[in-house]
């Protein structure tokens, strides 16, 4: 097999295994607008990169990392309904990256690769990025698990019970923006809340309770990925696109089975 | 003497420049059940909330003890449906043991209940669920805003009995928000009516008698009761206490 295919697949599964429990998250607390909030960011955060010539690495992490604590310090003050602060920064941010990069000079970006992700250029360097900020992720996830879930719960229970919720929100908020940093490359700018969401709702109706559903998250988002290179190799397709066409399907499948009440 | 638990003096507190309580301060007490009413919009939920600690007063002091530990019942809960998680595990974020949960749902009657999803709880349960994380800390400050809510009379009956039965075993303080006073009045020994400031305070008889609460409540009227001669369990069973099969309605 090509090099380029086996760093794709485990670029692939490095991110799918941090993007099943996280996107868990996303789910329970509603927070998939402000996925593709910081998706779109992380565009703006390319732009930036090519523009001011640094790591882009580096830029697409930072990017979506202050856009997060912005948006902390914005619901906080709640002067605006949060989905219309979030629908501002979104599309201004995708609207910014746009403009910035047609205006570079000299400067060839494949736009369609930002947007829909470009698995298959993926490198070795890549992949040691990846991983090591997987690791990070998965790392913070397991520490702060159960303060995760009590916030997730109900968050004055958890104040009055003595967890400091406005810290674990915030962590939270900034390993999504580090998580949705590593899937830029597998799906792209648009696609980045489908990968989150779609291998969590799958395993909503297969389990009971909130560590099961978050292990079966990153297996489902990890066979997406296998299946969607595999069908992206034969048929041709992009490959970011492909991954979230499978995990749809794995979506629709899972529909079938009838929920246990 | 009960030992003071919480003791607020002067607090002020506006929203967006309206002011919402003014200059209420308030005692609570070991073993001593606090219920405060009021209208609509008195601010008796933000008073909970800032004995709670969740929200800071703009003015005014409070006094905890070294010692406070709070369980509170909030009004409702609102969990994702997405969310998997069962009664037990809802408790066990309050406290780890398995075997502690498990009393606590025991101690409220719904320790059937403990594998079912809690999303899945009628509004009855939930409350007693509520009410099992609340005391599962062995807190000696409980806090219950409005408990009965979206509860039957007959429900709310119980509720309040097992609320006063667990304070009692606890020994704790109660701050309890309430709309229905002849419901909770055998049992509380302050009353506190809240109307932006305190209107009155005191014991419930008196309370009852003081202009300022009829001026917001009217004279106390005999609510219509309804006495069962048996109770239900939540399964649904007649728990036979002795008396005759038949409803006696009077």
């Amino acid at each position: 097999m090509a090099d380029f295919l086996i760093y794709a697949l485990l670029a692939g599964l490095g991110v799918a295994l941090v993007a099943g429990p996280l996107g868990c998250f996303v789910v329970w607390r509603r927070m998939a607008y402000f996925g593709d909030t910081l998706a779109h960011s992380a565009l703006l955060g390319v732009s930036l990169g090519v523009m001011l010539d640094i790591n882009l690495n580096i830029t697409v992490t930072a990017v979506p990392l202050v856009m997060a604590l912005g948006l902390v310090y914005l619901e906080q003050r709640g002067f605006l309904a949060l989905d219309t602060v979030l629908g501002i920064l979104s599309h201004s941010a995708l609207a910014a990256g746009l403009v910035i990069i047609s205006l570079l000079p000299d400067v060839r970006v494949d736009l369609m690769s930002l947007l829909f992700g470009d698995l298959l250029a993926v490198t070795k360097n890549d992949l040691w990025v990846i991983y090591g900020l997987s690791a990070v992720v998965l790392t913070l996830l397991t520490l702060l698990w159960q303060q995760l879930i009590n916030i997730t719960v109900d968050p004055e229970l958890a104040t009055v019970e003595g967890t400091n919720v406005a810290l674990v929100r915030t962590a939270l908020m900034l390993i999504t923006a580090l998580v949705i940093a590593l899937a830029m490359k597998v799906v792209g700018v648009l696609l980045i809340t489908a990968l989150l969401i779609i291998p969590a709702a799958t395993a909503r109706r297969l389990t009971k309770t909130p560590e099961q559903m978050a292990v079966m998250a990153s297996i489902i988002a990890m066979l997406t990925v296998v299946m969607g290179l595999v069908m992206s190799w034969y048929s041709d397709a992009p490959a970011g696109p492909s991954v979230v066409i499978c995990a749809a399907f794995l979506f629709s499948v899972s529909l079938c089975r009838r929920q246990r009440t | 003497m009960a030992k003071l638990i919480v003791s607020l003096d002067k607090i002020n507190k506006r929203f967006a420049g309206k002011l919402v309580l003014e200059d209420v301060s308030l005692q609570l007490k070991q073993g001593e059940i606090t219920t405060l009413i009021g209208p609509n919009g008195a601010g008796k939920s933000t008073l909970v909330r800032i004995v709670l600690g969740l929200l800071k007063p703009d003015s005014g002091d409070i006094k905890r003890t070294s010692d406070l530990k709070v369980g509170y019942m909030p009004q409702k809960l609102a969990i994702d449906p997405t969310l998997p998680i069962s009664t037990c595990r809802f408790l066990q974020l309050a406290n780890t043991s398995h075997q502690a949960c498990h009393e606590a749902l025991e101690s409220v009657g719904i320790a059937h209940l403990a594998a079912t999803p809690i999303q899945e709880l009628s509004g009855g349960e939930v409350q007693r669920a509520l009410l099992a994380r609340a005391v599962l800390r062995k807190p000696n400050l409980l806090v219950l805003d409005e408990p009965v809510q979206g509860v039957d009379v007959n429900g709310q009956n119980t509720l309040y009995r097992m609320i006063n039965d667990l304070a009692k075993t606890l020994n704790c303080g109660v701050l309890m928000v309430s709309h229905d006073l002849h419901l909770v009045m055998s049992a509380t020994d302050q009353v506190v009516c809240l109307n932006r400031h305190i209107c009155c305070q005191g014991h419930p008889e008196h309370v009852t008698q003081d202009p300022a609460y009829i001026d917001i409540f009217g004279q106390t009227t005999a609510p219509y009761s309804h006495h069962h001669d048996h109770d239900h369990s939540l399964h649904g069973d007649v728990l036979d206490d002795g008396h005759g099969e038949h409803c006696d309605h009077g």
